[in-house]
């Protein structure tokens, strides 16, 4: 604990240390620093192949790539945005966006945008706070729902449910197949509570409805309580495999890809690993159900990877240009095609020709719907799935009602806020 | 006298220490003596002055509040519940580690079996200890997975009609984690008592023999007075070391589900990387550095009475 936080700390003094650098040299050569945990994901040397193109067209910038894993990144930011030396453009997650913003370490990139005379209007997103741009999501990874279509056939279920009555009726009737087959996969682990975002509150989404009101929490509306009371009803089913209060989200797809359980909301990321690790697993992917009768359009669950840049850089002009290349028609396609992600400009369009057809499938879903995460640009963003989650779990294990969860859940999210 | 004078081996005049020569030795320890500062002192004071302020970090101005953020946290119903977990998950897992450790050690020692039996049990008993943290908790989340392992064994032994959620129910998951520590740790306790076993000298045996001990006898009046040392100070490192158990219990349950496996390692995390209040995650520290400093303190006080 005390050497956790020593860590931070040293990590603070001795990133401080080192901040009089400003990456500029006697040539007039500038170099960016670019922290992100993009590169480890992505195949060997695509991300420094992009940037190979990004100095070729921008003589007299050179990128230095600070890459690591997510975790990682995020504790370097942290400190970084502390002792005011974080890398010039960061890659960036939409949880972190309030904290960034608030601590003042994140430029507005109105300003770059305007100045250079961009067009917003090819950005699928730009994450706002006070009329003013912090992040833009490079590449979306959106989570429909996986369908087991082979279990579903065995259950007498023709086609993946559309509705939240026929997926009950559907999981009931999965899980009635054996002992060890499940309905519906939800994890709810408090190591990575990310679940709510994904798992619970996509329910909400996808019916159109919302958990804010004029950016504040509003859990007590009648779209999350519905959605709640929906997941209670799953619950006192049965149909939710077992031991969701302490699953974690490669535990869920694991238990998919095993077939032992039929239905389950994830990252279109993991279509790989599954094909990979149950070559004959017959799946699919679809919209999320909706209400009985709801005809808008679907918000469908993402998480991004986001660009945005320091505001103690030297090199604003500079990183702005790294911004627009990444965000340009031809990056955003190749880098979403490297990442089986969705892009975050309009007019690119990924590469599907050497994909998995379920990504052309997905895409088409994605385009029809519209990328919905209300959790992106709250404060504490982790914070406040983790508290919904305690109190998640302690109305499904039958210790207070939906309704009292909720206003729980809603006193807690208004402190931090 | 002259004669004797003359005899005498010549005096060796002693240089007097010169101011310079006095500080060699303070250069010698000097590089070590800096790291120890840079390492683990600065961070230390660092994170006390942080518990102070009313957030750090993310502040770029913080205000001293004195000691708020300590009467925050001592009145936080789920710190109290992470102290009880911690409590319980300490004790039980040091006095397992303990018996279990004392009773291979006990097996491994005998004469009734080969030597080549015995590395064979030794290298099986002391294979817990070989793996790393991460592996122990994947290990373990896959055995104690609903449709895992041990509860097929356990339907199919007929003991339950259904699996158990080991990890997820309210009522096993602080037992689940504490069992996968104790498996994870004896062989440390294992190891100390069977070196500390086999330098008991054999004469202790053969004279309580002669006064008509019996086993249990040699084990309470021979053994147990000869490992004594050994074992104050395996309990004092182990409750040190136990007490601040994090990447475990993060790794299998991360403090869930609820707050039922929520030690003081996953409530101060918390508060640092999930709710960015360093100087209450400070103050938290802080409560166990002094708690983990009452247990230090006994095992340097018994450490000096045995020197």
């Amino acid at each position: 604990m005390l050497g956790i936080l020593g860590a931070t700390a040293a990590i603070s003094l001795m990133v401080g240390c080192s901040g009089a650098l400003d990456g500029g040299d006697s040539s007039g050569t500038v170099t960016l620093e670019f922290a992100q945990w993009w590169e480890p994901e992505l195949p060997a040397d695509a991300l420094r192949g992009l940037m190979a193109e990004f100095e070729a067209d921008n003589p007299g910038i050179k990128v230095e790539l600070l890459s690591g894993p997510y975790a990682s990144t995020k504790e370097q930011l942290f400190a970084g945005a502390a002792a005011g030396t974080m890398s010039d453009v960061v890659g960036l997650d939409g949880a972190w966006i309030s904290d960034f913003a608030k601590q003042g370490a994140l430029a507005d990139l109105s300003t770059p945008m305007d100045d250079a005379g961009y067009d917003d209007s090819q950005l699928a997103a730009q994450i706002e706070l006070d009329g003013s741009t912090y992040m833009i999501p490079v590449i979306n990874f959106v989570y429909p729902m996986f369908t087991n279509d082979a279990l579903l056939a065995e259950a007498g279920i023709d086609s993946p449910p559309s509705t939240r009555s026929e997926f009950e009726a559907a999981a009931n009737a999965l899980n009635d197949l054996d002992s060890t087959t499940s309905g519906w996969v939800l994890p709810l682990s408090a190591e990575a509570p990310n679940g709510i975002q994904n798992d619970v509150m996509s329910w909400v989404w996808a019916s159109g409805g919302s958990m804010l009101k004029d950016g504040k929490p509003d859990l007590t509306n009648d779209d999350v309580t519905s959605a709640i009371g929906y997941i209670k009803g799953l619950w006192d089913d049965g149909v939710i495999a077992p031991g969701a209060l302490t699953m974690k989200e490669q535990d869920k797809v694991e238990e998919f890809t095993n077939g032992r359980v039929g239905m389950m909301i994830d990252s279109l990321a993991h279509i790989n690993l599954i094909r990979e690790s149950n070559p004959d697993l017959e799946f699919s992917v679809s919209a999320l159900p909706a209400v009985d009768g709801f005809e808008g359009d679907r918000g469908i669950p993402y998480a991004a990877w986001g660009i945005g840049v320091s505001e103690s850089s030297d090199h604003q002009e500079e990183a702005w240009k790294l911004v627009e290349f990444m965000m340009s028609k031809d990056t955003n396609s190749t880098l979403s095609t490297l990442a089986n992600a969705f892009p975050g400009n309009n007019t690119a369009e990924p590469d599907f020709s050497q994909s998995d057809d379920l990504f052309k499938q997905a895409f088409d879903i994605y385009s029809s719907g519209y990328p919905a995460n209300e959790f992106v640009g709250l404060p504490v963003a982790e914070q406040l799935m983790r508290e919904f989650d305690e109190e998640l779990q302690l109305m499904l294990t039958g210790d207070q009602s939906v309704n009292d969860m909720l206003s729980n859940s809603q006193e807690k999210w208004m402190g931090e806020f | 006298m002259n004669t004797l004078l003359k005899d005498a081996p010549p005096r060796i005049r002693q240089p007097r220490p010169t101011f310079k020569r006095s500080l060699i030795p303070y250069a010698y320890i000097s590089p070590t003596a800096a790291l120890l500062l840079v390492l683990m002192m600065l961070p230390i004071i660092l994170v006390i002055g942080y518990s102070f302020f009313d957030n750090v970090i993310v502040n770029k101005n913080p205000e001293f509040v004195g000691l708020a953020n300590y009467v925050e946290i001592l009145t936080d119903g789920v710190f109290a519940q992470a102290l009880g977990n911690t409590l319980y998950f300490t004790f039980v897992s040091v006095g397992a580690h303990l018996v279990l450790g004392l009773s291979f050690a006990m097996l491994l020692n005998t004469r009734l079996l080969s030597s080549l039996s015995k590395a064979l049990f030794r290298a099986i008993y002391v294979m817990p200890w070989l793996f790393t943290v991460a592996i122990i908790a994947v290990l373990w989340r896959l055995l104690l997975n609903p449709n895992g392992v041990i509860n097929y064994v356990i339907i199919t032994l007929g003991l339950s009609d259904t699996g158990i959620e080991w990890l997820s129910s309210r009522d096993t998951a602080l037992i689940a984690v504490t069992f996968i520590n104790i498996w994870a740790g004896y062989p440390f306790f294992m190891v100390s008592l069977l070196a500390g076993l086999q330098g008991i000298p054999r004469d202790l045996y053969e004279a309580a023999t002669v006064d008509g001990a019996n086993p249990i006898q040699q084990f309470i009046h021979v053994t147990l007075p000869q490992l004594k040392p050994i074992i104050i100070s395996m309990a004092m490192l182990d409750l040190i070391w136990t007490s601040q158990q994090f990447a475990l219990i993060w790794m299998t349950t991360g403090g869930g589900p609820i707050n039922d496996t929520e030690m003081l390692s996953t409530f101060t995390y918390k508060a640092a990387f999930s709710s960015y209040e360093f100087s209450q995650a400070s103050a938290s520290a802080v409560i166990v550095l002094l708690l983990s400093m009452v247990l230090a303190f006994f095992y340097v006080c018994h450490q000096k009475s045995r020197d």
